[in-house]
């Protein structure tokens, strides 16, 4: 018996069932359905690179090297995690790789990273029920571009991957070679920073 | 239950980590710190706003010189 989506065209597929059918074309070498993939997932691929390097011309090499090596390794590629977190995975290694060719001081992130267990939140104000709908699309991802891009880059990038890309506490860890309460250590002081730094748009009063 | 246990397990709390009787503890505490209370809702919603925060499109130039630079690479035989 065939399997039940044998058959089934891609364009009649859901977005979600149908990814599985692109990456079985694409691992047969089918280049039109890998392309498929890369359309789906350039604008995300792209601001995890960005975010990484913290510059354009990097974050183009880093997307560019990542699909490449993605179709390269399909045949690699087991269907144990679903293929974004796959290809995270790959982007990641390739920004980092870029990061530390740099040779500048942002490469400290897999050094020990003062945490503070003690670190104590400041300003908690009310934010109201849905604080970003008082911005406009390009206005807010203005403003998140920018504060995520203030964090400490090892905060950053627990943050981009477990929270943004939402990656497991133990890919994050797999991904990045850290252990996972160094992790869960970073994630929390991320999102609590991050929180700070939004509370100037979002308390009651200054969008409102 | 004080604020900086609640700080502390913050992260478990908001991803679902925590046994039973933690839970219950800090949920009792929310309900009468109101500084606690402020601090869970807006790190619920800053994760929720980057989490759903749609990349923007790519530039045009970007987008060219990256499918360009693919579809020179991807055509090319294995050697």
């Amino acid at each position: 018996m065939e399997p039940a989506n044998a058959k089934v065209a891609p364009s009649q597929a859901t977005p979600i069932d149908n990814e599985a059918i692109y990456v079985a074309a694409a691992k047969a070498g089918d280049v039109a359905a890998f392309e498929d993939l890369v359309n789906r997932y350039e604008r995300k691929i792209f601001r995890l690179a960005q975010h990484i390097t913290q510059n354009t011309e990097d974050a183009q090499d880093v997307s560019q090297e990542a699909f490449l090596k993605a179709f390269e390794h399909l045949p690699d590629f087991q269907g144990n995690s679903r293929f974004y977190t796959w290809l995270v995975r790959i982007a990641v290694n390739q920004a980092l790789m870029k990061l530390r060719k740099r040779r500048t001081k942002e490469v400290s992130l897999d050094e020990d990273i003062e945490t503070e267990d003690n670190f104590m939140p400041r300003e908690i104000e009310d934010w109201g029920p849905s604080p970003e709908q008082h911005f406009a699309q390009g206005e807010l991802a203005g403003i998140l571009s920018r504060v995520i891009g203030e964090l400490d880059p090892a905060f950053r990038l627990v943050f981009q991957l477990r929270d943004i890309d939402e990656l497991s506490t133990e890919e994050t860890a797999e991904a990045l070679g850290l252990s996972v309460p160094a992790v869960k250590s970073r994630l929390l002081r991320a999102r609590l920073k991050l929180r700070e730094k939004l509370n100037r748009y979002f308390q009651r009063g200054v969008s409102q | 239950m004080n604020c900086k246990n609640v700080v502390r397990e913050l992260c478990n709390y908001l991803d679902g980590g925590l046994d039973s009787n933690l839970q219950q503890s800090i949920e009792i505490h929310l309900e009468h710190c109101e500084d606690c209370h402020l601090l869970v809702d807006t790190t619920k919603k800053t994760i929720q706003i980057f989490c759903n925060s749609e990349p923007l499109p790519l530039s045009e130039d970007i987008r060219t010189r990256l499918h360009e630079a693919l579809a020179k690479r991807l055509s090319k035989p294995k050697s």
